[in-house]
């Protein structure tokens, strides 16, 4: 499996954003780490686009690096019209505004030391955005929009606040430049259960009210299927499968895909988890990865094309995209080895 | 404290004899010396018969003045250059670090010293001989370089792991400039820390001054700080003990208020965090 | 796929392996006590697997620690009782615990990173636990950890012995202080959101692995999560926890069939599952939980529910029983009773209005 190939990107016209062949690979002691090796994405306006993966597959790192925060070690980013591997320190920096993002931890997201309102205005602070007055207009209808009354939150510190509320701030935070993009980098998985659902119908009503397109990276395939419009499956800095979330999830191509859907846990007793579902083994290094396809080492289907020749992603169904060579068929159960 | 910092500040104002005034008649009696106390003088005279309360009282504005400004230098060189290696690592770190690195390992005691004595001597430029700096300025000058690489490690190692954080990558990509990212969020995060740890330095310079004093290398005895108390009075500390133990006390009751108070500003500004 | 097969009964009369009664531990803070735990109580026999659900804030991870013993020594208010196989150690000093620990209860973490000694190799940390209770030779207790290791499922555990915890992934260090925590073969193994760290593949994993294990050893097995899903296909019997006190007790096909607490309900339906379309809006529950200090009077539950009514403001409910054996809940108008939906109609009725 992997990500080369840009057979599901669309048409560049029609994108707000365009990530070919995204490579991120830095120097440790023990060697180089291949981080992302060769992804490719494309989200049109509008669009909720999910990447989901366990960790270590690198998907915060691609979001970072499509920020350019740092920049990657090569493949290009379009955005907006712009190509932003190629932009350099003013310029980059002008077109910020335009492409927020938000973060895991919501009590690390934000400063300990700066009240709640000064931290919401900052966006508006750097760039001088209208008078102290307008400035402070928008601060106040911003936390209005995301659940928090203006009087008093605004003159309160981080610490003073829960979890789901500091994750709504920074939400206040990200969508008060009017950005044409955010990146949500796992916003939800440090919060309770009962706040997850809170802050997730929240993110959708801002993405209508205010036009958003998202990126959204999770592990929690639920929470990814709920929100977004176009799904991507990552593996050890490779993209394993694209599509539209409810034919994804129905009927998967790709062994991993299949095997991520078989290990959520279902609240429904009659349901179990057998032995023969549970993926086995454990990530490889990503110092040195797999020959071919990376999800070899753990895929029953492996066979020695696997390890030759890396898959190519192409189309397997209308919109739904897959890079192996043996992809399930419709309906097709896989087993599993139970251990490695 | 206060009482230091108030007497410090109210000396020129007390109407007390001028610490330098000999009077003979207090000369080597103690506070409580059986002769009866020197009438008007509560905490006795010196070897040379001045006014220990005075002495004291000067003597305290004069160290505080040298140990606060040095350390004020420390803070602010040092804080400057430590927030900057520690927000943009790399190059300048290893540069900073480097620097201060060479600077530590040479003990601070004989630093000091040499730095007074350079600073102190003479410069003779184009065959006019320029007198070197008055001793006082030299000091502090010699203990403010001396405080600057431990205020910068202190300072970096906080900038690193507060430049690590979440909202300092929100913020650049919000698109400030570096500098504007240094001062609003870095910078208050790391004040604290710093604050407190130059709070203590404060009391290692008082203590500094008086082993300098001991060397011969700060301020000449007529100007009283209260190292040069302990320095000069140590010959007759058999006869006058309170001439050595006077200033050792309010050394030792400074230093152990500027440690506490260190402690608290640390503790003020420990933000709880929320629970999720 | 089948169902779970239920844990075998233990013998009727038998002295119950754990019995919490009103339990309560509170902490003295700043700002006042803070009621996290107050007033639970449960059995446990060997072989069964009690699920404890709840969020943050619930007490579900202090009541493990009470069970345990592990609190801090000053500031701590303890009432109730906890009885181990018949003996009381609800106030028993850390000399006394220090004999359970390991050889009787265990106990794993929910951070495996944070829960090794990064200093010290795998294989000695194994080994350390069993020199602590059994009194046997170092090759002997060698061979047990290997076993052990093996028994966990580790690959190579020859070569994994002699490593150190930062050499492990995540999944592999949680199974290494599951390996330690049963070393000496304890009756009672806490597992204190043993997966939440990891990600959903090693998750199942490790489940499973638990399982095996208790399966093996005939042990009694309190899983404590915030997942529903974790406990629908593992637990006998699923305790749910909220605001220091238990809201609902039942078996757990019971519970998911016929929940009583509004709480239980509202949170499975706030969950996304995979199985509902893409964009469904879920149903959040609104507000936060209560503040441990100053609890409202009434149930703790009334400001976010949608049954609320004005007695639920005012009188606390006990937990009663339901109609099927073992269920208990803590509700005035509970779920899919005629007194609830009426409560749920008023109230939904007055929204619209």
């Amino acid at each position: 499996m992997a990500g080369t190939g840009t057979a599901h990107l669309r048409a560049e016209s029609d994108v707000l954003l365009r990530v070919e062949d995204l490579v991120v690979e830095f120097h440790v002691d023990g060697g180089r780490v291949k981080a992302v090796s060769g992804i490719s994405l494309d989200l049109v306006e509008g669009e909720t686009l999910g990447l989901v993966g366990e960790s270590g597959c690198g998907k915060s790192t691609t979001a970072r690096a499509v920020m350019q925060l740092p920049r990657p070690t090569s493949g290009r980013v379009r955005f907006d019209g712009v190509e932003l591997t190629e932009l350099k320190g003013d310029a980059l920096r002008r077109i910020r505004p335009r492409m927020q993002m938000i973060f895991q931890d919501p009590i690390s997201s934000l400063n300990p030391r700066r009240k709640v309102g000064t931290i919401v205005a900052e966006g508006l602070d750097i760039w001088g955005t209208g008078d102290a007055g307008s400035r402070r207009a928008r601060v106040d209808e911003m936390l209005g929009a995301v659940g928090l009354d203006p009087d008093s939150t605004r003159n309160r510190r981080p610490h003073e606040f829960s979890g789901g509320q500091c994750q709504r701030i920074s939400i206040a935070r990200a969508v008060i430049t009017e950005p044409k993009l955010i990146i949500c980098d796992e916003p939800v998985s440090a919060l309770d259960v009962s706040v997850q659902a809170q802050i997730l119908n929240l993110l959708e009503d801002m993405k209508q009210r205010y036009d958003l397109t998202m990126l959204f990276i999770a592990h929690d395939l639920a929470v990814v299927k709920n929100v977004s419009d176009r799904v991507a499956v990552m593996y050890l800095g490779k993209l394993c499968e694209v599509g539209p979330p409810d034919q994804l999830y129905e009927r998967p191509a790709h062994p991993y895909t299949a095997a991520l859907l078989a290990a959520i846990p279902v609240p429904d007793p009659a349901s179990r988890l057998d032995d023969a579902h549970v993926l086995g083994g454990d990530i490889p290094s990503n110092l040195d990865p797999p020959s071919g396809c990376r999800f070899r080492t753990r895929c029953p289907k492996a066979q020695a094309r696997c390890a030759d020749e890396e898959p190519s992603i192409r189309e397997v169904g209308p919109g739904q995209y897959v890079a192996c060579h043996f992809p399930l068929a419709p309906g097709e159960a896989i087993e599993f080895a139970a251990t490695a | 404290m206060a009482f230091v910092v108030g007497g410090a500040i109210l000396a020129p104002y007390l109407p007390l004899d001028d610490p330098q005034n000999s009077i003979t008649q207090i000369a080597r009696r103690g506070p409580f010396a059986k002769a009866g106390t020197a009438p008007g003088h509560l905490l006795g005279g010196d070897p040379n018969g001045r006014d220990m309360l005075s002495r004291l009282l000067w003597g305290g504005r004069t160290t505080l003045v040298i140990a606060t400004v040095a350390v004020l230098i420390g803070f602010v060189l040092g804080g400057v250059l430590g927030l900057l290696a520690g927000y943009f690592r790399g190059r300048t770190d290893t540069i900073m670090s480097g620097l201060f690195d060479v600077f530590l390992s040479i003990p601070a005691v004989i630093l000091a010293l040499a730095l007074v004595t350079i600073l102190r001597a003479p410069a003779a430029t184009a065959g006019r001989a320029t007198a070197g700096l008055d001793p006082e300025v030299a000091l502090i000058i010699a203990l403010g370089i001396v405080s600057i690489p431990v205020l910068g490690r202190i300072t970096r190692a906080s900038a690193m792991s507060w430049s690590e954080r979440d909202f300092v990558l929100a913020a650049r990509a919000q698109g400030a400039k570096n500098l504007r990212i240094v001062w609003r969020e870095v910078l208050p995060n790391v004040l604290p820390a710093m604050l407190s740890i130059a709070l203590l330095g404060i009391a290692v310079a008082i203590v500094a001054e008086g082993t300098l004093s001991i060397l011969g290398a700060s301020v000449p005895a007529d100007t009283p700080t209260w190292g040069n108390m302990i320095a000069g009075g140590r010959q007759v500390i058999s006869l006058a003990p309170h001439v050595v133990f006077e200033p050792a006390l309010m050394i030792f009751l400074t230093v152990l208020s500027l440690n506490l108070l260190g402690d608290a500003v640390l503790a003020h500004f420990d933000v709880r965090e929320a629970s999720l | 796929m089948s169902a779970i097969q239920p844990g075998p009964e233990a013998p009727a009369g038998a002295t119950p392996l754990l019995e919490v009664r009103d339990l309560a531990t509170w902490f003295e803070s700043d700002r006042g006590l803070v009621h996290a735990v107050d007033g639970v109580s449960f059995t446990l026999e060997r072989g069964r697997t009690v699920g404890i659900v709840g969020e943050s804030g619930s007490g579900k991870t202090v009541l493990t620690r009470s069970i345990m013993g592990l609190l801090p020594k000053s500031g701590v208010r303890r009432q109730g009782s906890i009885r181990f196989e018949g003996v009381e150690i609800g106030s028993a000093p850390p000399r006394q615990m220090r004999k359970y620990w390991g050889a009787h209860m265990g106990m794993v973490f929910q951070d495996p990173m944070t829960s090794l000694n990064p200093v010290m190799k795998v294989g000695h940390q194994i080994t350390e636990s069993i020199h602590a209770h059994l009194d046997v030779s170092r090759t002997f207790a060698r061979e047990l950890a290997l076993s052990l290791l093996e028994s966990v499922r580790v690959p190579d555990p020859q070569r994994r012995m002699d490593e150190y915890p930062h050499q492990l992934s995540g999944g592999l260090r949680q199974r290494v202080c599951i390996a330690v925590a049963l070393a000496c073969g304890p009756q009672l193994l806490l597992a204190d959101e043993p997966t939440t760290a990891l990600d959903v593949t090693v998750q199942a994993q490790v489940l499973d692995l638990l399982e095996a294990q208790q399966r093996e050893r005939f042990m009694a097995l309190a899983l404590v999560t915030h997942d529903l899903g974790v406990v629908a296909g593992r637990a006998d019997e699923v305790i749910v926890m909220y605001a220091g006190q238990v809201v609902e007790k039942a078996a757990t096909a019971t519970l998911f069939s016929d929940m009583k607490m509004p709480y239980t309900e509202a949170l499975l339906h706030s969950i996304p599952t995979i199985d509902q379309p893409s964009h469904t809006r879920l149903s959040a529950i609104p507000g936060r939980p209560p503040d441990l200090v100053h609890l409202p009077t009434g149930c703790r539950f009334a400001a976010r529910c949608a049954y609320v009514q004005d007695r639920c403001l005012e009188e606390q409910p006990p937990l009663r029983p339901g109609a099927t054996p073992g269920h208990e809940f803590r509700c005035w108008f509970p779920v899919g009773t005629p007194e609830g939906q009426a409560a749920r109609a008023r109230n939904e009725g007055v929204e619209q209005r």
